[in-house]
């Protein structure tokens, strides 16, 4: 059963990545990708015992360094300063990866420029002539977390619902998204296509009319 | 053994044109600024570098691209805000390019150095970057078969060496650091200091000396 927040929404960042955020359990390990899913970081509750992880290589990633705290040798994903929490630690690049890719990861938040009904993802390049691909850790996020949730707007800038039957850009990953997070709408994904689980500012038959997909409730 | 403990310029004067060089470092973090200046300085030309990213700015890994000195590289991230001298390089055709997923990097170079002959791994497969590649189902699972990645030298930053090439790192900066240094025919680290053999804890001990050849201090 779909339940419709009309009158709530769209979402802006925050309040989509306070979503997000209450979707964590509690005790998760969790890897937040660059971009929008970084937001979800200043949003996760206090007393969780949530722990993230940066593929960089560290466990127990703690908020933005400012100030004195900047240290050059202590970054994020996106290459910019972090702090460490009690109980962090430091491995090199082929143990993060193994242990992204092992499965261990209970939840990846990823940024998309696409995701299709049966959870495909394309979020690494545009594919236009020109452009410079730059995959990073997407690909072995996508297959390795145990649930990929995909933040991002639902429609691109020309209007077009980033939701899709069949992704055109290149693809990161084959049915790997368990849960699309937007501004209008939080849809799961199994076997059946997409699920509408909240609708943000629209009814669940507006959404269906702008997205043109089968939905169900 | 006792490490050779040398300068930049020393620990890179024998690469010779064509050679495999694995480049440590994530953007900044970890990235042997005064070994890849040493190396381009060396002037070997037609290299092969291997790195996660393509150079920031104009400083480190960026100049020795825009030296001319690299043919090919091997990355997962070229593009930055800030990687315009590779941007420009791919742009005009004067560098190729062998995009490899971040965790494959890893672990082709941990493979080469642990004497693996290839393995079946899940990234990519069903994407642009499976193209060419051998696929195998194991246990209703696809795969992609990927071959090591060997390097003629590595150059790394660590941030502690003993007597005998025993290393520490430090942070974040840690990233391929410990994985290139098993990779590579000859590997040089610069640290911030080399403390006497014993010196350094056995217990906490990242890289084993049997993998450093060389450490320059800087």
């Amino acid at each position: 059963m779909t339940a419709e927040h009309a009158g709530r929404g769209p979402l802006d960042r925050d309040e989509l990545a306070r979503v997000v955020a209450a979707d964590i359990p509690a005790g998760a390990y969790v890897n937040l990708g660059i971009g929008l899913p970084t937001v979800v970081g200043d949003h996760l509750p206090a007393g969780r015992g949530i722990t993230l992880h940066t593929e960089n290589g560290m466990l127990g990633m703690g908020p933005a360094a400012t100030g004195d705290d900047i240290d050059p040798d202590l970054t994020n994903a996106g290459k910019l300063p972090v702090t460490e929490t009690p109980g962090a630690s430091y491995f090199h690049h082929a143990d993060s990866f193994a242990l992204m890719r092992g499965g261990h990861l209970d939840v990846c938040v990823l940024g998309a420029f696409q995701v299709s009904a049966g959870g495909d993802l394309a979020n690494w390049h545009t594919g236009e002539p020109g452009a410079i691909p730059a995959v990073g850790g997407a690909m072995d996020l996508a297959i390795g977390a145990r649930a990929v949730f995909v933040m991002m707007p639902l429609f691109a800038r020309d209007g077009t619902p980033k939701v899709v039957e069949k992704c055109t850009y290149p693809l990161t990953g084959l049915a790997c998204v368990s849960r699309v997070y937007t501004d209008h709408a939080v849809f799961t994904v199994d076997a059946d296509g997409l699920r509408v689980r909240d609708t943000y500012g629209l009814t669940l038959a507006e959404l269906r009319d702008r997205v043109g997909l089968p939905l169900r409730e | 053994m006792s490490v050779a403990v040398t300068d930049a310029d020393a620990a890179v004067a024998d690469v010779p044109d064509g050679a495999t060089v694995l480049i440590g470092g994530f953007g900044s973090a970890g990235q042997p600024v005064e070994l890849i200046d040493a190396l381009r300085r060396h002037g070997a030309r037609d290299l092969t570098v291997v790195s996660n990213n393509a150079g920031n700015g104009d400083t480190g890994l960026a100049a020795l691209l825009a030296a001319g000195l690299v043919r090919r590289i091997l990355c997962s991230y070229p593009r930055q805000s800030d990687s315009y001298v590779f941007d420009r390089l791919y742009r005009d055709g004067r560098i190729e390019l062998e995009l490899v997923p971040q965790g494959n990097l890893a672990e082709r170079m941990r493979a080469a150095g642990a004497g693996i002959g290839a393995f079946y791994c899940p990234t990519g497969v069903g994407t642009p970057l499976a193209e060419g590649k051998e696929q195998r189902t194991i246990d209703g699972r696809d795969y992609l078969l990927e071959f090591p990645i060997r390097g003629d030298v590595a150059l790394i930053k660590a941030y502690r060496a003993d007597g005998v090439g025993n290393l520490v790192y430090r942070k974040t900066a840690r990233n391929f650091g410990p994985v290139m240094a098993t990779a590579a025919t000859t590997t040089v680290a610069q640290v911030t200091e080399v403390v006497p053999a014993g010196g350094l804890d056995p217990e906490v001990v990242v890289t084993p000396g049997i993998y450093v050849d060389r450490v320059v201090v800087v």
